[in-house]
């Protein structure tokens, strides 16, 4: 771990729906540099916490700290603002549009009269997909006719490009086959060596202790523990997940 | 990085047919082609039946297509804004009551209340009228997006009330009378003998279209070198230009054949002390006003869904509202003007069809919500989202208004009019929905 502010701390949440807490006083930090694996069955409130970074909830109670000042996230614009973006689990396509315009959907590139510059845009996409995917051709095509690993490819094109500090990625290798999965893993580490802090969500354990420093546990809403992966065996963070209970230390 | 991918390869390109090769390199949409060609077929079809059956083929006349051109413009200016609606996932059931209310209250305007407050026949009344009509407009289209966007009404629903309240509300605005004349400037905004530019000035906005398509096709050409695009075949450049233009110098060709009738021209003739046998007076129509307007309607609003960042949320948000909401987009504002713009647009097609009749009825526009979103659907707009064309809307009502003339021109009767129009748009949906499924888009 690098330096002693973390990038991102989320203190004390809590968020209910209708009478059910799907997050209840949980509390997480990422640090720069950092990798954090966020585990938990379906319905733990680890896709609701991380929204709540994203901006596409909001939190009934709790502060979120980005370097260790006060952030208020509203909404997903203010999440942009302070360079936090998000790869989503069902990602956050808009299938219809080809992939310059999903790169850069809700911060497009304007001319001088305040046109949508499709032609830049196709510039830049061409750029810096040539560096994360060089096989990627599909650039008039809408997003619906790519693969999945393509698709995963511009989701992941769209965080990188806008110089995201703190990444969230939701199951990012959740509908890839071997060797797309592969890819997102090298991209990961590379983005890591860069600086950039991940929280990366994953029902896959293996994916978490091959790719996280450390992982926090939610079960039913609440935070089980957070633990270093150098510390513990896959059958602790397995006992933390499904029997909520924290490995014992002699 | 490496990974497979799926895309196919160039080598395909070689053996590909010679007609999908013509497409690629114009990029011509398929859809496009086939619209045109479905409209070709109609008006020779109709033109033909006339000839074989009735000894006269009344439809490729220039007075037809003439009329033609400016019974479609009130419908597709406001199938321009339905594809909006549409694309976003919508529904707008209330243009037509919406229309029949602006009417209404523009009618009200420049006749019962501007004369008295600065006289009869003033030139600013036609403009106070229309400008007062597309606020009204505006603000019942943003308090329908306002239900349907912020309170989370279904906009079937909204709009569902919106027809009923609206057609009340123009029946109670002057308690059920119909409203005439209205202003003298107004009614040319409906076109007819007065309400045409007349021949020069179609030579000329038409010579400015064809410069300005050329202007496009090389600046697109530039702006493509310039990021190392690949780029159009000169040869498909050149066709391209010399279809745009040569279709702008024949729609030219056609409004200007069409002259005056002759009761105008001895009007006009007596009017001006002209000697001449009014026999030998040619006085051309040129481009009716409101079909300018439908041109006008039509180039914003292609710049404005293709080419602002608006036009791309509607867009980003009919592929995929929760991917729209997510990449920080306002869903709900963009709604609400969508819903504005659509109430604008029915504001509009208001002062085309009041202008056209000449006074403003209680039941005008009654069924134009039907006749707008057949002709937005035959437009290749699908109700399932995040795919619709300006041009498609307005080429469709430019088949649904052939389709009714020509029926009328060879003499079917109404009851079957109404089945075939039906029929139409069923057929429409389904051979569209068909080319989807073999394209996969």
């Amino acid at each position: 771990m690098t330096g002693t502010t973390p990038l991102v701390e989320m203190k004390n949440i809590e968020l209910a729906f209708g009478g059910i807490k799907a997050v209840d006083d949980v509390t997480v930090d990422l640090f720069a540099g950092e990798v954090v694996g966020l585990l938990g069955h379906n319905g733990a409130g680890k896709s609701t916490l991380i929204k709540i970074l994203s901006g596409a909830y909001q939190a009934d109670a709790g502060e979120i700290y980005v370097n260790g000042e006060l952030a208020t996230i509203r909404n997903p614009r203010d999440a942009h603002s302070y360079n936090i973006e998000t790869i989503y689990q069902t990602l956050a396509l808009a299938d219809n549009l080809d992939a310059a315009a999903n790169l850069f959907l809700g911060r497009e590139i304007v001319t001088r009269f305040g046109m949508v510059d499709d032609d830049a845009m196709e510039a830049e996409t061409r750029k810096i997909m040539g560096r994360l995917n060089p096989n990627f051709v599909k650039f008039s095509s809408p997003v619906s006719a790519l693969s999945g690993g393509q698709r995963q490819s511009v989701a992941i094109t769209r965080a990188v490009y806008f110089n995201a500090r703190i990444l969230i990625m939701d199951e990012p290798t959740a509908a890839l086959g071997p060797q797309e999965t592969e890819m997102v893993a090298e991209l990961i580490k590379q983005l890591k060596s860069e600086g950039i802090g991940i929280f990366l969500i994953s029902h896959d354990i293996h994916d978490v202790m091959g790719l996280c420093d450390r992982v926090s546990v939610m079960k039913n809403g609440r935070l089980v523990g957070t633990q270093n992966v150098d510390d513990v065996t896959d059958d602790e963070i397995l006992a933390m997940i499904i029997l909520g209970k924290n490995p014992e230390r002699n | 990085m490496t990974k497979p991918s799926s895309t196919r390869g160039p080598s395909k390109s070689n053996v590909e047919g010679l007609f999908p090769r013509f497409l690629r390199a114009t990029e011509i949409d398929a859809r496009l082609l086939g619209m045109i060609a479905a409209l070709v077929l109609i008006w020779v079809g109709f033109h033909y039946y006339g000839k074989i059956v009735n000894g006269y083929g009344a439809f490729l006349t220039p007075r037809n297509l003439w009329n033609l051109s400016v019974q479609t413009a009130s419908i597709a200016v406001m199938a321009t804004g339905m594809v909006l609606v549409i694309v976003t996932r919508h529904i707008d059931l209330s243009v037509g009551s919406i229309l029949g209310f602006t009417a209404m209250s523009m009618a009200i305007i420049q006749v019962w209340i501007l004369p008295d407050l600065i006289g009869l026949g003033h030139p600013m009344i036609w403009v106070i009228a229309v400008v007062c009509g597309l606020v009204i407009g505006a603000l019942i289209g943003a308090l329908h997006g306002y239900l349907i966007a912020y309170l989370g009404i279904p906009a079937f629903i909204v709009t569902l009330g919106g027809l009923l309240v609206w057609r009340g509300a123009a029946f109670l605005l002057a308690r059920g009378e119909t409203i005439s004349p209205v202003d003298a400037t107004f009614s040319k905004l409906g076109g007819g003998p007065y309400g045409a530019v007349g021949a020069t000035t179609s030579w000329i906005i038409g010579i400015v279209a064809c410069v300005a398509v050329l202007l496009m096709l090389w600046q697109g050409r530039r702006q493509r070198k310039r990021f190392d695009f690949p780029l159009r075949p000169l040869w498909a450049e050149g066709f391209l230009a010399t279809v745009g233009c040569g279709l702008i110098i024949g729609f030219v060709v056609l409004v200007n054949s069409y002259p005056w009738p002759k009761g105008i021209v001895k009007k006009y003739a007596a009017a001006n002390n002209i000697d001449t046998p009014i026999n030998e007076i040619f006085i051309s129509h040129g481009f009716a006003i409101p079909v300018l307007i439908l041109i006008g309607v039509g180039i914003i609003m292609t710049i404005l869904t293709t080419r602002t960042r608006f036009g791309r949320y509607v867009f980003a948000i009919g592929g995929n509202p929760d991917a729209a909401e997510l990449s920080g987009i306002n869903t709900r504002w963009v709604t609400l003007k969508v819903f504005a713009l659509m109430g604008t647009l029915c504001a509009l097609g208001a002062v085309i069809s009041s202008a056209r009749l000449g006074s403003a009825t209680n039941n005008l526009g009654t069924l134009d919500e039907l006749y707008v979103i057949a002709a937005v659907v035959i437009g290749g707009t699908s109700f399932s989202g995040g795919i619709g064309t300006i041009y498609g809307a307005i080429l469709g009502a430019l088949v649904m208004q052939a389709l009714q003339t020509g029926m009328i021109l060879i003499g079917f009767d109404a009851a079957i009019q109404q089945m075939v129009v039906g029929a139409v748009l069923v057929a429409a949906v389904w051979i569209d929905t068909l080319y989807r499924r073999r394209s996969g888009v």
